[in-house]
């Protein structure tokens, strides 16, 4: 940057609750002027009430699966019944002959898995491709019911040549197993937070070691350490379970492709599909308005939209493909399950020397079964050695999952770091304050302690009697993400209304309402008179709602979209009251001279336009002192994101059950936009956490391959009687890096949950749980009460 | 919640099968909706979610998962919160469907859905209308209700984002406003 297009400008740094300064930061000229702590303002950082509440409140808001076009198809997709298979032929005379059909498609090329370098898709001898799990999608057929739809796939013929197959995690490590993949394979995943790795050794059905991540020399650590604690974890596999299917309406036109999609990424889609079937960006367009949940499983077209799209080319109409609740269960991602073995050494005062972590897992077909970078990243330690490998099993593939790797990532560090300060003696809120530098989690520790009364905490196993209860703590890391091909555009209109829009999705994070906010505050303006346009790709292109980057991306350049149209509107409206462009803002609904003795209404300053309105487009600069790492669109900002959760526990030794009674939850997310929404944020992902750690677990049947709780009463996800009562404290944290200074919530808030209950549970039994889920069997189990059962799946 | 008290339609079922049979072929029948008496001419096999929703176009009652394991789909039954996933339209007979389209009087929230809004007990939203209509009918039989009450009552709803914590707010709070 030349000094002619940068301004000098002094920032507020700081948390809020510790002590505040000032920083001078080189900033490009079209930066909005720095914003004070929220305090200091107006709408931001106030708890504004959702914009479209009203709308889901009374049944209005229109989700994906409410859309209904005329003429629109219903689509159904065939699935394999088997866990591995040679599809020898397909016959679909017969579904073709149905009345109601209108379009067959046979999907011979896949996505969303890993690929086979040769050979996959036809294997000689055979008319198609292997299938590798229950559910694997075959074909897809569009028809003018979902009735005829259902009734023609079932007509469709495939003569299946059954092959051997393994579901089961310890048995697909065996030499000996079946193999799923017959060549070395390759392919993207985020399932378990970091890239998948590339050109990794292949042996059966394990792929690795992967070892990038890992630095210093761990020998020498643990030849430097006076106390080395051991341990294997072991965590399960979870589905999404959003409650609004996977599902999209395509309409194929001559002139261009119309996607309504229940989608955590509009343009991502826009891109994906165009690059599929050969169209420009500029023809293709992806709409989502209400949208049922995400949680990472709805990031990407995969072969369900894909097969959607191609039906309504073939038929010339629009189709509709939702999956029903068993497909949602078995083929629409998955958080990896992990084995992960830990050694830690330290010194007598709690210095780490080493960590090592040698750890496998398996994302079903899919690779990135890894554990993120919680280990790597959160304490103070030199050396550190990681050796994770994928292990492959005939299961559906898996995908990202809030605070993908970095969840069971947690549940094992943060135990093993609770075993080490029992080891030392030390309190383990003592401990932490020797390995972790974070000054904002040094922070939230201290007004955590205090809120839960971590004073209270007892020696493990104190109460005598069979109910026992027991504190916990663990914390959170989570990179702060923006993608800075992220824009936004604001306009103001001949009458004084406003518009900001965005292809950015509200996937019920609210950003919407925060985008109101931001524009508001800018132009001296209420929310209410800000009309949001987004969820559509026609906008702007903005973020996904994915990595806990959205409202990071997106915040900065509305602000700044709405700080330089207002400069417009200022130059164009200032001589009608004699005042000077440059010494004049907006608050209150009104166009002021600093010293507030000259204005004009805003309206009447629209008015002023020369044009029916006028626009501006921003898009993410850069973080203001750089990003601590930039790959293409993706970045983190320097200072990680924190959090610290505790978790008060009473588990009944006769049954086994683990009650999570209270949860204090203090969390950070740079400049706090809307509290209130921030709040059931946090609240959802400890939740989730709670859920995660005492109830979910996919089984799959070992003789058939068969997913045996694929619905939603017998895979167990927490509900209203388990929730326990939860405290939310917001830390303001100030760093003066963008326009808006807002970083992510919604996934370092589910990280530190169940290391908080496991380590919670341990103080009140003086036993270990080392598995997910803490189910009663489990509990009972580590008593010694029954006879420990096999591994999971 | 669900009425866990034996439900009026096994009865109505029994006598439907004492009837003539009827379908697969589209049949005719009259449902009352939101105080509004519909004609349709549907299959037999027609659940009530897919009237209201396919039929009627009423689609703020969702279906998460199609058989009364989420309550997404919860409307009232005179009165009654019941999953419409879970009953022919058939079997309706003359009795009288509240949706969550029927909850408010015009412009003006039914105070179950004000308190939602003001504590943020809504995230993605497809829980909601089903949640709504629990915590309405909960308010409509019990107007001081406890915190164990408000657990009891939407016990059976599925929600992925986590709102229990805002929707307990809401509703001790709408009690509140209720009393005074």
């Amino acid at each position: 940057m030349t000094s002619a297009d940068t301004r000098l400008q002094k920032y507020p740094v700081g948390i809020d609750s510790v002590s505040m300064a000032e920083i001078e930061r080189r900033v490009p000229a079209g930066e909005a002027p720095p914003l004070p702590p929220n305090p200091q303002l107006a709408v931001i950082g106030k708890s504004i009430p959702r914009i479209n509440g009203r709308a889901k409140v009374t049944g209005a808001a229109p989700f994906t699966v409410d859309v209904k076009l005329p003429g629109m198809l219903y689509a159904r997709l065939l699935r394999s019944p088997l866990p591995h298979a040679r599809v020898m032929s397909i016959d679909i005379g017969a579904a073709e002959r149905h009345p109601g059909v209108r379009a067959i498609h046979v999907i011979n090329d896949v996505v969303g898995r890993a690929v086979e370098t040769t050979g996959q898709n036809t294997p000689a001898g055979t008319s198609g491709r292997r299938v590798l799990y229950v559910g694997d999608p075959i074909a897809a057929v569009a028809a003018v019911t979902p009735e005829a739809a259902q009734a023609a796939v079932d007509l469709i013929k495939v003569d299946y040549q059954p092959l051997a197959f393994v579901v089961d995690l310890e048995d697909a490590r065996k030499p000996d197993a079946p193999r799923v993949f017959a060549h070395p394979v390759h392919g993207e995943s985020f399932a378990g937070g970091n890239p998948a790795g590339t050109a990794l050794p292949q042996q059966g059905n394990v792929r690795g070691p992967n070892k990038s991540g890992s630095r210093g020399d761990a020998a020498a650590g643990f030849a430097d350490a006076d106390v080395v604690i051991e341990g294997e974890f072991r965590t399960q596999v979870q589905t999404h379970c959003c409650l609004e299917p996977h599902g999209l309406v395509a309409d194929w036109r001559k002139d261009g492709l119309t996607v309504y999609m229940s989608t955590q990424f509009t343009a991502g889609i826009r891109a994906e599909l165009a690059a599929a079937f050969g169209l420009p960006l500029s023809r293709v367009r992806v709409i989502v308005d209400a949208m049922g949940g995400g949680f990472g499983s709805k990031s990407s077209a995969g072969n369900y939209a894909r097969a959607a799209v191609t039906l309504s080319r073939q038929a010339n109409a629009p189709v509709r493909l939702v999956l029903d609740r068993h497909e949602e269960q078995i083929d629409s991602g998955n958080r990896p399950a992990t084995v992960q073995r830990l050694r830690v050494g330290a010194r007598r005062n709690g210095t780490l020397t080493a960590i090592a972590i040698d750890t496998y897992g398996t994302s079903g077909v899919g690779l990135g079964a890894g554990i993120g970078n919680f280990a790597q990243a959160i304490y103070d330690c030199a050396n550190f050695e990681l050796v994770q490998s994928d292990v492959f099993i005939n299961a559906g593939p898996g995908c990202a999952m809030r605070a993908p790797g970095n969840v069971p990532g947690a549940f094992a560090l943060e135990q093993t770091i609770d075993e080490l300060a029992e080891k030392l003696g030390m309190d383990p809120l003592t401990l932490r304050g020797r390995i972790d530098l974070s000054a904002v989690r040094r922070e939230e520790r201290r007004i955590g302690a205090a809120r839960f009364g971590w004073n209270r905490r007892r020696a493990p196993g104190s109460d005598s009697g069979p109910i026992k209860r027991g504190l916990g703590m663990a914390q959170s890391l989570w990179g702060a993400n923006v993608r800075t091909n992220s824009a936004c555009e604001v306009r103001i209109f001949r009458d004084g209304s406003v518009e900001v829009l965005s292809s950015v999705q509200d996937i019920g994070t609210g950003i919407g309402t925060v985008l109101a906010q931001v524009v508001a505050e800018e132009l001296g303006l209420r929310p209410e008179d800000i009309t949001v346009r987004i969820g559509d790709t026609e906008y702007p292109a903005g973020p996904p709602s994915y990595g806990s980057l959205t409202t990071a991306s997106i915040t900065p350049p509305a602000r700044n979209a709405a700080y330089q149209v207002l400069r417009k509107l200022i130059e164009i409206a200032a001589p009608s009251f004699a005042a000077a462009a440059g010494n004049l803002a907006a608050r209150a609904g009104r166009i002021s001279t600093a010293d507030n003795s000259r204005s004009i209404g805003f309206r009447e300053a629209a008015a002023q336009l020369p044009t029916d309105q006028i626009g501006v487009v921003a898009s993410r600069s850069d973080d203001y002192a750089d990003f601590a790492r930039k790959m293409g669109d993706m970045a983190s900002a320097q200072n990680a994101l924190g959090g610290v959760q505790f978790a008060e526990v009473a588990v009944d030794t006769e049954t086994g059950i683990v009650r999570v009674e209270r949860v204090v939850a203090v969390q950070d997310c740079g400049r706090p936009m809307n509290p209130l929404q921030i709040e059931s944020q946090v609240q959802g992902g400890i939740l989730q956490g709670i859920s995660y750690a005492l109830f979910e677990e996919r089984i799959l049947d070992r003789h058939t391959g068969h997913m045996l709780n694929a619905n939603l009463e017998q895979y167990k996800i927490l509900r209203s009687r388990e929730t326990p009562a939860i405290e939310v404290h917001l830390l303001e944290n100030y760093q003066g890096m963008s326009a808006t200074d807002a970083y992510g919530i919604a996934e370092p808030s589910n990280i530190a949950t169940a290391p908080a209950i496991a380590n919670a549970v341990y103080n009140a039994i003086g036993v270990r749980l080392r598995q997910l889920p803490m189910s009663p069997a489990a509990v009972l189990a580590a008593l010694g009460r029954i006879p420990q059962r096999s591994g999971p799946t | 919640m669900l009425d866990t008290t034996l439900p009026d339609f096994l009865a109505s079922d029994a006598q439907a099968a004492e009837r003539d049979a009827v379908g697969p072929g589209p049949v005719p029948l009259t449902l009352d909706v939101n105080n509004v008496s519909h004609s349709l001419f549907i299959e037999p096999k027609t659940t009530l979610a897919e009237a209201l929703r396919d039929s009627l176009d009423l689609t703020g009652t969702k279906v998460g998962c199609d058989r009364g394991a989420c309550s997404a789909c919860t409307v009232w039954l005179d009165g009654k919160p019941i999953a419409a996933c879970m009953m022919l339209a058939i079997d309706v007979g003359s009795r009288k469907i509240t949706t969550i389209e029927g909850l408010a009087h015009g412009d003006e929230l039914h105070p179950v859905q004000s308190a939602f809004i003001a504590h943020d007990a809504v995230q993605c939203g497809f829980c909601t209308p089903g949640l709504v209509m629990s915590c309405a009918a909960l308010l409509e039989s019990n107007p001081t209700p406890t915190i164990d009450d408000i657990k009891a009552a939407t016990s059976g709803h599925l929600c992925r984002c986590g709102t229990h914590p805002h929707v307990h707010d809401a509703m001790l709070d709408a009690s509140r406003i209720r009393k005074t």
